[in-house]
C-alpha cells in the first residue's frame, strides 16, 4: 500500500485498532522479561546493586531523545508537507515523550544520589536534558494556547524543530564538555557491557519503546477523536444559528 | 529479594515504583481520554442523526 494511504484518518483507526493492542502485548511480554532477567543480573563491580536502575533509565533516556526526534519530523511533515496525520502524531508524540523525558530525569536523581553524591548537578548532560523536558513542555502549551488546532499545530511544530538542535547537545554532551555523568557505553555495534547485563538492557529497552508506540498510537487516536467531537460540535453550532 | 538490594535499596525501589506510578497515571489518562472522546463522538453523531 503506498504510504500516503495511512494518511487517511480512517485508514489509520482501522491499523490502531489492531496495532495498538499488539504493541501493547509486545510491551507487557518484553518488559517482564527484560526487567526479570535484569533483576537478577550480577551486580556491577563498581555500583553495586545500583547497576538495577540502569534497566529503567537507559531506556527512559533513549526514549526522550526518539520521541523528541519523531516529534521533530512531524513538525516537518506539519510545516513542510502539510501531512493530514503529521500534527496529531507530533501533539502525541509530546504528551508521551515528555513523560518518560521526565521518567529519565527523576530514576537519573535517583540514581545519582547514592553514585555520585548529589540529585542534581548543573551538568551538561543533565541540563540539556532538562532543558529537553522544559522544550516538551514548551510544545505542549502552545497546544493549548490555541483555540483551532491547526495554528496551535504550526506553532507547535516551530518550537519543536528549533527545539532539535537540543537533540545532538544531549547525545554528544559527554563528549564536548566535562561531565559527572559517564560517556555512552552502548553505540552501534559496540558495547562496553557485559552481556549479562546488556541483553536485560536491550530487552528492557525494546519493551519500553513497544509502550511508547502503543501509547503514541493511542494518543493519536484520541487527539482524532477530539478533532471530530470539534468539528461536530461546529457543525452543530452552525445548524442552530 | 529486597534484602538483596544492598545499602541503596531505598533508591533503586523509588525509582522503580516512580516509574511505575507514572507509567500507571498516563496510561490511565490515555484509556479515559479515550472513552471521554469516543462518548462525546457518539453522542454529537446521533443527535445529528
Amino acid at each position: 500500500m503506498p504510504l500516503i494511504d495511512y494518511a487517511n484518518p480512517r485508514r489509520f483507526q482501522e491499523i490502531a485498532r489492531w496495532l495498538i493492542p499488539l504493541a501493547a502485548a509486545a510491551a507487557a511480554i518484553l518488559l517482564a522479561v527484560g526487567l526479570s532477567m535484569g533483576w537478577r543480573a550480577p551486580a556491577d563491580y563498581q555500583q553495586g546493586e545500583m547497576v538495577k536502575v540502569m534497566y529503567i533509565h537507559v531506556p527512559f533516556a533513549w526514549l526522550s531523545l526518539a520521541a523528541y526526534t519523531l516529534m521533530a519530523v512531524a513538525a516537518l511533515g506539519t510545516i513542510v508537507w502539510r501531512h493530514p496525520l503529521a500534527d496529531v502524531a507530533g501533539k502525541a508524540a509530546a504528551q508521551v515523550g515528555a513523560v518518560f523525558c521526565f521518567l529519565c530525569l527523576v530514576t537519573g536523581a535517583l540514581w545519582g544520589r547514592p553514585t555520585w553524591g548529589t540529585y542534581w548537578d548543573w551538568d551538561p548532560r543533565l541540563t540539556s536534558v532538562l532543558v529537553l523536558f522544559l522544550l516538551y513542555l514548551g510544545v505542549l502549551a502552545l497546544w493549548r494556547a490555541f483555540d483551532d488546532p491547526l495554528r496551535a499545530g504550526r506553532a507547535a511544530a516551530i518550537l519543536a524543530l528549533v527545539g532539535f538542535i537540543n537533540v545532538p547537545v544531549v547525545k554528544f554532551s559527554v563528549d564536548w564538555w566535562n561531565s559527572i555523568h559517564q560517556r555512552d557505553s552502548i553505540s552501534l555495534g559496540k558495547s562496553a557491557i557485559d552481556p549479562s547485563m546488556l541483553y536485560p538492557l536491550l530487552i528492557s529497552a525494546a519493551g519500553f519503546f513497544a509502550l511508547f508506540a502503543a501509547l503514541h498510537l493511542a494518543a493519536m487516536r484520541n487527539e482524532l477523536l477530539r478533532r471530530r467531537a470539534r468539528t461536530l460540535r461546529i457543525l452543530k453550532a452552525a445548524e442552530t444559528e | 529479594m529486597m534484602g538483596n538490594l544492598g545499602p541503596h535499596a531505598g533508591f533503586i525501589l523509588a525509582a522503580y515504583g516512580i516509574a511505575a506510578a507514572t507509567l500507571g497515571i498516563l496510561i490511565a489518562w490515555i484509556a479515559a481520554e479515550y472513552r471521554a472522546q469516543r462518548k462525546a463522538v457518539r453522542d454529537l453523531e446521533s443527535r445529528r442523526k
